[in-house]
């Protein structure tokens, strides 16, 4: 059932003692959803954020250990030093990107939390956050709990959801400051190439702004490699680059994250995380530091190499169904468009829970641009997405003849 | 072998029932030359048999598996090789491997029950010429065999929908 927290507790003056911040915050439209979605049975979902493997044993081995030799103490608040050394070393061999471990690495509890510590180091009053859409839905409340302004920027599906140098100047004003990316993109599987990037350092050079690069799903591409933005000649120092294990190292439950940037914001963000969180949870920090050793780094490997064979599955599917499905080149999300269908997002995702009984989230929660599309993560076993593709088949050309 | 035939290969040992069609299209690649994968590979005998998996526990019956150690004194310019084939030959042996180690070849041995596990061993195993000694392990529970856990011991825990 949906409940509004607020109004249906029974203590209902409570609201008044609420900030009018968190008052103004609406709860996600993926939260709406997910109620609809719980109150069904033999559903299949590809609704799902998150991998569809276990983190690998060997990993969870690793925190295991860990507890047993009483690991269970707070660690420096910007994390254990042998973990901030081994991302460093990590991203550069990886992204060509390199930080000094001291003072430019933070372990942060997710990728999220590295997001609200820069939005709250960065922002003051009335700052324009330029946050291309569609996007992952934290971005604009986080934004707006920090006093900013979120503005954002549509992309398109015939520019297979790229951010264009035109959109990006068109949003600017004298205000804006931040520009927050995220490619691989949640939830349309977008990427960005070193030539795509060009123009956008550009504008971000010409208007002296500040780049959070949210790079969490940068491992999983699939044709091109990732380029991270801050190895864009120029741009290092005013980007922040943020990503995690949670996705391509299976590893959302842990909650493990890391930010990278210029010692003056790192140290600002530090501030703010020692007396907020303290640290990550240490024995969290072991297992992260055993899935990049070679023998973690060959299990990510392995768990790519199965998302690609299952997203050119999902594609062909969706496209022989006859619903427009732009290429996903990165992350682990398609996002078809149903248009042609003549329905709403909402409506489409809907009725296709209730009358093909498969979850996918309607692409209209992921902010601008995202109306028309369906958000299906292909993070489910290849008998699930067979049959999954066989029901919305079914359902859309129930769709057409009626 | 080719990449595509590994790969091929790849897909059809996590799941044999996987038809051309599903695997050209994990992989990007033409139903055709899948297909032409496939054949080769089987002509070859790189893929030998589309087998089934089971977990016999969970059938009622009191079949029973040992691994056996057998020690052998090898022949002049065969090796191992005749031996071996008069010990695979049996139906009741369902796999033979030639070991390093302290004995020679571990046998598979299948029977209805543990008798006729250990009447095969003392009437047809043990008597044939050139082996020297016989241990017998019985089998008592199978996790895991070629790679699949036996057990289902981790469910998708996952929220239906998260961001």
């Amino acid at each position: 059932m949906i409940k509004d927290e607020v109004t249906s507790n029974h203590r209902q003056s409570m609201a008044e003692y609420l900030s009018p911040l968190a008052r103004s915050i609406k709860p996600s439209g993926i939260r709406r959803f997910f109620d609809l979605v719980s109150t069904r049975k033999d559903v299949i979902t590809l609704g799902v954020g998150e991998p569809d493997f276990v983190t690998p044993w060997h990993v969870r081995d690793a925190a295991v250990y860990a507890l047993e030799k009483g690991k269970t103490q707070y660690t420096s608040n910007a994390g254990m030093p042998e973990l901030r050394e081994a991302i460093g070393q990590y991203l550069n061999d990886s992204f060509a990107v390199s930080y000094n471990p001291a003072n430019e690495v933070l372990v942060t509890v997710g990728g999220s939390e590295a997001i609200d510590l820069a939005l709250r180091a960065l922002i003051s009053p009335g700052d324009e956050i330029l946050i291309p859409e569609p996007c992952y839905i934290s971005y604009s409340p986080i934004t707006t709990l920090s006093g900013g302004k979120a503005v954002g920027i549509e992309t398109f599906a015939k520019d297979n959801f790229k951010l264009k140098a035109e959109s990006l100047r068109a949003a600017i004003t004298p205000k804006s400051k931040v520009l927050i990316l995220c490619y691989p993109s949640n939830p349309t599987g977008g990427i960005m190439t070193y030539e795509d990037w060009l123009p956008i350092a550009k504008v971000v050079e010409e208007n002296d702004l500040i780049v959070i690069s949210d790079e969490i799903y940068a491992e999983l591409t699939y044709g091109a490699k990732h380029v991270s933005f801050a190895a864009i000649p120029g741009m290092k120092d005013r980007t922040l680059l943020v990503s995690g294990f949670s996705k391509a190292f299976a590893m959302t439950g842990w909650r493990m994250g890391y930010a990278c940037g210029h010692q003056d914001l790192i140290g600002a963000m530090l501030k703010i995380h020692q007396y907020t969180v303290m640290c990550a949870p240490i024995m969290a920090q072991y297992a992260a530091l055993e899935a990049l050793t070679p023998h973690g780094l060959e299990e990510k490997d392995r768990m790519m190499e199965s998302y690609n064979q299952r997203r050119r599955l999902v594609v062909k599917g969706f496209r022989e169904i006859g619903l427009e499905c732009h290429e996903p080149e990165g992350a682990f999300y398609a996002f078809p468009s149903i248009v042609s269908t003549g329905l709403t997002s909402e409506q489409f995702a809907q009725r296709l829970l209730e009358e093909g009984n498969v979850a996918a989230v309607p692409g209209d929660v992921f902010g601008l641009g995202g109306e028309g599309h369906l958000r299906c993560s292909y993070a489910t076993s290849v008998a699930q997405l067979t049959e999954a593709l066989d029901r919305i088949g079914q359902f859309v050309r129930k769709l057409n003849q009626g | 072998m080719n990449e595509l035939q590994l790969k091929v290969l790849e897909l059809l040992k996590e799941d044999a029932r996987r038809d051309a069609d599903l695997i050209a299209a994990m992989l990007n690649e033409p139903v055709e030359s899948v297909k032409q994968a496939i054949a080769y590979m089987e002509e070859e005998h790189i893929i030998v048999k589309y087998a089934t998996v089971v977990n016999w526990s969970k059938v009622d019956d009191e079949k029973v598996t040992a691994l056996i150690e057998v020690q052998i004194t090898p022949e002049r310019g065969r090796g191992f090789e005749g031996i071996a084939e008069r010990i695979y030959l049996y139906p009741e042996v369902k796999s033979v491997y030639l070991m390093s180690g302290a004995y020679d070849l571990l046998v598979e041995i299948e029977g209805k029950n543990l008798k006729e596990v250990a009447s095969f061993v003392s009437n047809k195993l043990s008597p044939i010429d050139k082996v020297l000694s016989t241990k017998t392990n019985f089998i008592l529970k199978k996790y895991k065999q070629d790679g699949i856990i036996f057990e289902e011991h981790e469910g998708d825990h996952r929220l239906m929908i998260s961001p």
